[in-house]
């Protein structure tokens, strides 16, 4: 990475977690359990998609690491966005009553 | 669907806090794996900033990894609940992380150091073990948060390792999510977060349970129960830990309806360190088809105490130890429910046992508070019964 890609990224990561701190901090403690598993099944696919970076023409030892890591996050995001949502109707339902 | 979907559905709610330290180390491993792959490959090309930015997903990745998957194991019974002390563990603790520093600074300024790479992974496997070792199951909602955050950063950290944007604004925000939230939680035990990480509470040397107890506690039976209830305009009940481990929250719902019914206005008072999760309760309360209007934060609800007419509270201890008042208890200064300013309290309990602080509860022991010894789901379930004969 060159020394002006680390800035721009150093950059991004402020922002984000700026944004991370300010749209997190506004979420009822009510909602904390969905929240948790939704962040986590987001940070989750972006592993999906650096998988897909580092996957070519990487060796063997490497791909196998990743082909676990591959399942590893998928499982994140269809169990963390399932269970976000499994929740979220809990509490739904009660508003449409 | 593949089987971590299947989790997902047939979870039941009562699991989460299981569920959901096991996904972080899923996606721990994750990041953890993408960096040691990345490093296998080009451990003769990696920059600068990318031996640091490995070094940390990699720290990150691999701590969070046996750290969730033994707070899974604490949470799910497989291994004993209560912390686990031995002399001098800070200090290994203290030892492990500076050895992994010292790897970990060696492999940045070596990239061709194989060695500290790879033992830096594997005493950030173990540091993982010994961090969450300590820490009991009461404050697992912090350890959660925690490892949430950890799980977050060493994502944003492989981020910065393959110059991916969407990685480093993903894990940036599953970082601040997390953090926040465990500052969150420690505040609501009145303790910094770096005492629920590395110290424990002390046994109290303040009063025996004899002391407090002493002829005091008064048990009521279900029928009692209803007769209290009977009159009652308002009702709030607390929940705790032990709704959950009892599976008591349908019971409780039927309590609820059956105390609606009879012209009462019944509501949750919430603690936020209630369960072994954040926002645990809501989650149990929900399941059971309980409004979300009626789930009081603490802050709100504390005020309006003198109001109540019968507070109950069910399977929770220390979020209503009013010992904490007290200057000189261990957990003085914590925020709790003042459940002991309603008129009457009624306790619904297994037995006198201490709460995760391990020290006895005045409240139990107040003029205005009877205890209802029986298995929460049980228990309430008798009571609905008499509240309906009526």
């Amino acid at each position: 990475m060159e020394s002006l890609n680390l800035i721009d990224s150093l950059f991004v990561f402020m922002l984000a977690a700026v944004v991370g701190y300010h749209v997190i901090h506004k979420v009822p403690p009510l909602l904390h359990t969905p929240l948790m598993s939704a962040t986590n099944a987001i940070s989750a696919i972006a592993v999906v998609g650096a998988l897909l970076v580092t996957g070519a023409n990487g060796s063997k030892p490497a791909t196998i690491l990743g082909a676990i890591a591959v399942a590893a996050a998928v499982t994140n995001v269809v169990g963390g966005f399932l269970i976000t949502d499994r929740i979220l109707k809990m509490f739904n339902k009660k508003k449409a009553k | 669907m593949d089987c971590r979907g299947w989790i997902a559905i047939a979870t039941p709610m009562t699991h989460m806090p299981q569920r959901t330290a096991l996904s972080h180390a899923f996606g721990a491993l994750a990041a953890a794996l993408v960096g040691i792959a990345h490093y296998y490959d080009h451990a003769t090309t990696v920059t600068l900033v990318e031996r640091v930015a490995l070094a940390l997903e990699v720290v990150l990745g691999s701590l969070t990894v046996t750290g969730s998957l033994l707070a899974f194991a604490k949470l799910q019974g497989w291994v004993h609940g209560t912390p686990v002390a031995y002399p001098g563990q800070n200090a290994v603790s203290l030892v492990l992380a500076a050895v992994i520093l010292v790897l970990a600074g060696w492999f940045i300024a070596d990239p061709a150091a194989t060695w500290a790479f790879y033992g830096m992974a594997a005493l950030a496997f173990l540091f993982g073990i010994t961090l969450v070792m300590p820490i009991g199951a009461a404050d697992m909602p912090v350890v959660i948060a925690l490892l949430n955050s950890y799980a977050g950063l060493a994502g944003s950290a492989t981020g910065f390792a393959l110059d991916n944007n969407i990685l480093i604004i993903a894990g940036a925000l599953d970082g601040a999510s997390g953090l926040i939230l465990a500052v969150l939680m420690s505040k609501a035990m009145n303790r910094p977060l770096l005492n629920v990480v590395f110290g424990r509470i002390e046994a109290s040397t303040a009063a025996s349970a004899d002391d407090v107890y002493a002829g005091k506690v008064r048990s009521t039976t279900a029928e009692e129960f209803a007769l209290l209830l009977e009159d009652a305009r308002r009702v709030v009940i607390v929940p705790g830990y032990g709704m959950a481990v009892s599976q008591a929250q349908h019971a409780v719902r039927d309590l609820y309806l059956a105390l609606e019914k009879r012209g009462a206005t019944v509501e949750f008072a919430i603690h936020p360190v209630a369960g072994r999760m954040p926002g645990h309760m809501n989650v149990l309360l929900a399941e059971a088809d309980i409004p979300y209007e009626r789930m009081i934060e603490m802050d709100t609800i504390n005020p309006t105490f003198e109001t109540v007419d019968v507070a109950i509270v069910i399977g929770a201890n220390d979020v209503v130890n009013s010992n904490a008042r007290a200057s000189d208890s261990p957990i003085a200064g914590m925020p709790i429910l003042d459940v002991d300013k309603a008129r009457m309290v009624i306790v619904v309990k297994r037995s006198m046992s201490p709460g995760f602080a391990g020290i006895p509860n005045p409240l139990f022991a107040a003029e205005n508070t009877l205890m209802y010894f029986a298995d929460a789901q049980a228990g309430i379930l008798d009571v609905v019964r008499e509240v309906k004969a009526l």
